[in-house]
């Protein structure tokens, strides 16, 4: 539960006592620091703001964030671990009129469904999937993932991701930025609040892509998990923007057709 | 009007006229022109077909139309249903109306029907088409059961049942009123406090957890309903029958026609076919059994069916297994076990009390 903390600016709003329209609250079982919480309330924010509470269908996946899905008042399918891009292409195809947000963590996305994402971009289905990578098998404990940097230590890689042993991450917005189906592909992080506004940004012109029909549409969300990092709580926000964030790259990786690589945006090249 | 069709196309064209708007399969022999009749005949009624990138996700996608209320349909053959399993088990608890369409490559896939190999408790209606006019029955009715009971629905056929071509008539079945479909998706609900999350785990909105317990002893008590209430058969000459033979599918057309023969030459040989493979018209088969001293089992495998009937006759009368493993070089299920001479011979000598070689 939220506490009111003293000493803020005047017009400073603590988001963490709001709760928003399309939230039945905001007490969730998840671990202090996760950040996940805040990103299913940019993405609930931003389909209220958008005016489309009414129109919204959200196919979840599995993984600690499964435990917030009672959390969303809007319609939502629960999908197979590895399995909502496709279950979500099967709601848009009947339901061409809805919303549809197909929500997954990494080791959902990327390892164990990787197929999945990159045939419904490469369709060019006009949904839009959201990624939550942190890096790491939170609900498991903390286990490495095809997202987990080099170098980054989890229960199955004691002494660090090392490419020679483990092979290397996948960069994940960028083979799907590169495909001509996906019209914009995004990568946001919640470790700050200047990071929090602009996942909302980014989810708003994923899923105004989509409204517009335009094409596959794509955010990933880097989210702090310190229980799966093994790290003091409030160092979750401080090793994202670090670890994490300096192999996966915050910025806009395809939009109005331009193709920007991860690389060219560690170079200070931001779309943006 | 009857028409000359192959069964794949006949039972697209049955599926369509149940009401079926999605489909999403890839290619795999003998299931490869059921995929082809669909994305040919779905466009043109306002449906959609999609060639879906693996099994996996022909079932994912049917999952999801199916969410949306929509009636939806998968299928492939063993190997492809094998892939399937994981959510198939799944969907099953999501209490959604399936139907899957299983064009095996022979009987091998008994156990796979009917068992399953997913996790966690589940099961499903299977119907075994004899022929296509009944296959083009059947595909109707899965779609209405499974609307009816919100459970899958599987058809058991093959490469014969695919690819043969028989005169037909698709007759649109009428079937009673279903209720509506209030637990679809539509995103109509959201901001309402009363959005719908279909899951497989008993997960409620607004309510932190899971509460599975409940909520899978429901879904037994509905399996043990559709248990007693959806087994069905066909028999023929069993009244006074010393041997009563059993087979399914489209291999139970030979041993109908062999028992038929064997009658008109005044031996006493009956024939027992489950139509339903889940659930197992074991009531039936007892009384069907009734006066034989013997009860043989025709089946294409090394002997799955053999179970469910030594299941449903408890020991009470001694069953023989007069099939066996039958295949044509390509590994396709057409053996030479499909032939009428051949079943004869295995029925006499289960007449004749000889054991007979696999």
């Amino acid at each position: 539960m939220s506490t009111r903390h003293e000493g803020l600016p005047a017009n400073a709003r603590q988001v963490g006592l709001e709760k928003p329209a399309l939230q039945y609250g905001v007490d969730h079982d998840l671990c202090p620091g996760c950040g996940e919480p805040l990103a299913l309330r940019c993405l609930l924010e931003t389909i209220e703001e958008l005016g489309c509470a009414q129109r919204a269908i959200g196919v979840i996946g599995i993984g600690c964030y499964t435990a917030l899905t009672p959390l969303m008042d809007i319609d939502l399918v629960q999908a197979l671990h590895g399995r909502a891009p496709s279950v979500a292409t099967g709601v848009k195809r009947m339901r061409p009129e809805g919303l549809v947000v197909a929500l997954q963590g990494d080791g959902d996305m990327v390892s164990e469904g990787l197929q999945e994402v990159l045939h419904t971009a490469a369709r060019g289905e006009p949904l839009t999937c959201v990624l939550l990578n942190n890096g790491v098998f939170g609900e498991t404990g903390g286990h490495m993932t095809a997202t987990t940097v080099l170098g980054q230590r989890t229960k199955n890689s004691l002494d660090g991701r090392d490419a020679a042993y483990h092979g290397h991450p996948i960069l994940i917005a960028d083979l799907l930025a590169q495909l001509d189906g996906t019209a914009y592909a995004a990568r946001a992080s919640v470790h700050d609040a200047a990071g929090v506004a602009r996942t909302k940004r980014m989810l708003r012109r994923a899923l105004e892509v989509q409204l517009e029909g335009r094409g596959f549409s794509f955010v990933e969300i880097l989210t702090m998990c310190p229980t799966g990092w093994f790290l003091p709580t409030a160092q979750g926000p401080e090793y994202l923007d670090r670890v994490l964030g300096s192999v996966h790259v915050v910025g806009e990786l395809k939009r109005e057709g331009r193709f920007v690589p991860t690389a060219q945006l560690a170079q200070g090249a931001r779309a943006s | 009007m009857r028409q000359l069709m192959e069964g794949s196309e006949a039972i697209a064209e049955a599926s369509i006229a149940a009401g079926c708007r999605f489909f999403a399969g890839y290619p795999m022999t003998p299931f490869t022109e059921l995929l082809e009749s669909f994305a040919k005949k779905l466009p043109a009624v306002g449906g959609v077909c999609i060639n879906a990138e693996s099994e996996l996700e022909s079932i994912g996608m049917a999952w999801g139309a199916l969410a949306t209320g929509a009636r939806a349909a998968t299928g492939s053959t063993g190997q492809g249903i094998a892939l399937m399993q994981e959510s198939l088990s799944e969907i099953t608890r999501a209490e959604l109306p399936l139907v899957l369409f299983h064009m095996a490559r022979g009987q091998s896939d008994y156990f796979q029907a009917t068992r399953g190999g997913g996790h966690g408790d589940y099961r499903h209606l299977v119907f075994a088409p004899i022929d296509v006019t009944e296959a083009t029955h059947l595909a109707q009715e899965a779609f209405d059961l499974a609307d009816r009971w919100r459970n899958p629905v599987q058809i058991y056929g093959d490469y014969l049942l695919a690819h043969t071509a028989e005169a037909v008539e698709i007759e649109p079945l009428r079937f009673e009123a279903l209720p509506p479909k209030d637990w679809a998706v539509d995103g109509s609900l959201g901001g309402s406090g009363r959005a719908r999350n279909i899951n497989p785990i008993g997960m409620e909105k607004g309510r932190k957890g899971i509460e599975p317990e409940p909520f899978w002893k429901r879904l037994q008590a509905k399996h043990d309903a559709m248990e007693r209430a959806l087994p069905r058969h066909e028999a023929e000459h069993t009244e006074d029958a010393e041997l009563v033979v059993v087979a399914f599918g489209t291999l139970a057309r030979f041993a109908r026609y062999v028992v038929r023969a064997l009658r008109r030459e005044g031996r006493r040989v009956g024939y027992f076919r489950p139509v339903t493979l889940w659930p197992f018209p074991s009531d039936a088969l007892r009384e069907a059994t009734g006066s034989a001293r013997r009860v043989a089992v025709l089946e294409m495998n090394a002997g799955q069916m053999i179970d469910d009937v030594r299941l449903a006759l408890l020991g009470s009368r001694p069953v023989v297994a007069i099939g066996g493993i039958s295949s044509d070089s390509a590994g396709f299920g057409i053996g030479p076990l499909l032939d009428a001479d051949n079943v004869r011979e295995r029925v006499e000598g289960a007449l004749a009390g000889r054991e007979v070689a696999a």
